[in-house]
């Protein structure tokens, strides 16, 4: 399930709510993204995500597909928010179910390195004296794309 | 066709959407790249390096020789920083 929204979420309750009711699913794993206070050495006061709605949903629900292709997953979500954040403030929560350890955790990194360079969010950092500069991707990031390609879980 | 600005190329170009008429002769995603930076200097200048200009035409990723008609949704971003 892909939800994309300005208010915050719960961890605990997603979680819980999570692949509830499946007595198949051995294994849960999760990955939560917040916005830090620092960023290259520099204070960071807020940061806003903006995205393009519809193209956003669209690429997360192809993000989804593939990650549930890959892996024998029981159940998927991937909660990303937009607007103004401060630091501490979530921006994304991925969650994974699945028989086993292995699959549940292999897929919640493909889906946190996958939607980082394919779906349509692009922050803006403002630091404490009002400047305001976008985020550059990172090379990194699509380095860890990369490493999924052709990728299989076995 | 609409055209969707996103991140800095809308600050650049001080506009998040427009509707633009293509001319004969405009059928891929590169040339309307180059005809759209030729339609003022904030054009101009927002597409001026285009490796870090990505294009999706209809919600997705396009490549440059990908074709645009008059009924397409085409949008400009830079790089997406996600996650």
């Amino acid at each position: 399930m892909i939800r994309v929204q300005e208010a915050d979420f719960d961890i605990g309750v997603e979680l819980a709510r999570f692949a509830s009711g499946d007595r198949g699913v051995g294994g849960v794993a999760c990955f939560v993204g917040l916005v830090r206070d620092m960023a290259e050495g520099k204070p960071i006061s807020a940061m806003t995500l903006e995205h393009y709605p519809g193209m956003t949903e669209k690429m997360l629900a192809e993000t989804e597909a593939e990650a549930r292709r890959r892996w024998p997953l029981a159940d998927c979500l991937v909660i990303h928010r937009y607007g103004r954040l401060r630091p501490g403030e979530r921006i994304v929560l991925v969650a994974t179910a699945s028989a086993h350890r292995r699959a549940a955790l292999e897929a919640c990194q493909f889906l946190i390195d996958w939607l980082k360079t394919q779906a349509p969010f692009w922050k803006l950092e403002e630091s404490p004296s009002g400047e305001a500069r976008w985020v550059e991707a990172k090379e990194s990031d699509d380095r860890a794309t990369e490493r999924w390609r052709g990728a299989r879980a076995d | 066709m609409k055209v969707l600005y996103f991140a800095w190329l809308k600050q650049k170009i001080g506009l998040a959407e427009e509707e633009v008429t293509l001319p004969a002769g405009v059928s891929d995603v590169a040339g309307l790249l180059d005809w759209l930076a030729a339609r003022s200097p904030r054009h101009q200048e927002a597409l001026a390096r285009r490796s870090v200009v990505r294009v999706a035409v209809n919600q997705r990723y396009a490549r440059p020789d990908c074709p645009v008609r008059p009924q397409d949704e085409v949008a400009l971003f830079p790089p997406v920083t996600g996650g």
